[in-house]
């Protein structure tokens, strides 16, 4: 029965990454790439990855697919030139996927991963998943954790820096531009020669 | 019952799609930074296909801070993508040569 869900639902996983990779519209590939972090949650749940898989879907379909939407509607893209290559590079591109897919499949379908050390599998559910990741998290890693939260403050500031526009918009005063401004500054004085006046 | 090799085959070949993903699109950035996406979600199904068969729970840390660096990388990314938008008006790659590399 787990096998049956674990095959529906990475064949999930699978069909909706290669409708990101093929599809033309990117609104479409962005949705397509939200189907195929939920079918991946699913596939954690099964794996007993219950507190990653809440968190890919709330980290990953609720923030991050949520900002892509945004930036891809909120950019004017003309779709038309973007899909140009695309025929072009098919062969080159299912050439080099498939030499990876027979080199990766014969080291992962060797016999080595299917020995005794692979199979401790740990059914307990006494401490939960949650509760065995914090003290792992809050334990032995806590300066990365640390070091994770200063990435992330890294990347606020990053992006907000990058994305605030450059114009001026406002219009204000600068007292201390004011202050010491110098008549240089201001007033020209130039020299002309009188004009006669006309009678 | 899930057996490992099927589940490191499954972060196999989601890898290898992305990889052919970025072959295929390589004109259109916002496709690039979603196929980096699924690298990355490949990966974190090894480490947790790891942690579950050998019963250990330091892989789910490191897929948890990956998640962190792959969102604030994707974020950055964003960012940097509509600042070049509003400057040259394309995210083409091929006309993003204004560094004439």
């Amino acid at each position: 029965m787990t096998q049956i869900i674990f095959y529906i639902f990475g064949a999930m996983l699978l069909l909706s990454a290669t409708m990101v990779v093929v599809i033309k519209n990117p609104i479409h590939a962005a949705l397509f790439l939200v189907l195929s972090f939920f079918s991946s949650a699913a596939v954690w749940l099964l794996l007993n990855a219950e507190f990653l898989a809440i968190a890919l879907v709330l980290v990953y379909v609720g923030a991050v697919m949520v900002l892509f939407l945004f930036v891809v509607m909120m950019l004017d893209i003309n779709l038309s030139t973007l899909k140009d290559g695309f025929a072009r590079y098919f062969p080159l591109g299912i050439f080099i996927a498939l030499l990876m897919v027979i080199a990766m499949g014969i080291i992962v379908g060797s016999d080595y991963f299917t020995s005794d050390t692979y199979t401790q599998i740990n059914t307990s559910t006494t401490p939960s998943n949650t509760k065995l990741l914090g003290y792992a998290i809050y334990t032995d890693y806590l300066y990365q954790f640390e070091i994770a939260g200063v990435i992330l403050l890294v990347a606020i500031i990053a992006a907000i820096s990058l994305s605030m526009s450059k114009l001026k918009i406002t219009k204000s005063t600068h007292p201390n531009e004011q202050v010491s401004v110098k008549k240089e500054d201001r007033l020209r004085v130039v020299k002309m020669k009188t004009e006669k006046r006309e009678e | 019952m899930i057996t490992l090799p099927e589940v490191l085959l499954l972060g196999t070949l989601l890898f290898c799609i992305s990889v052919a993903g970025i072959f295929l699109n390589r004109k259109n950035l916002l496709i690039l930074l979603m196929c980096i996406e699924l690298m990355l979600l490949s990966v974190n199904i090894n480490f947790i296909a790891f942690s579950y068969f050998l019963g250990d729970i330091h892989g789910q840390v490191f897929v948890f801070f990956i998640l962190t660096v792959a969102a604030a990388e994707s974020a950055i990314g964003l960012a940097i993508l509509v600042v070049m938008f509003r400057n040259q008006d394309t995210i083409n790659v091929d006309e993003l040569d204004s560094m004439k590399g």
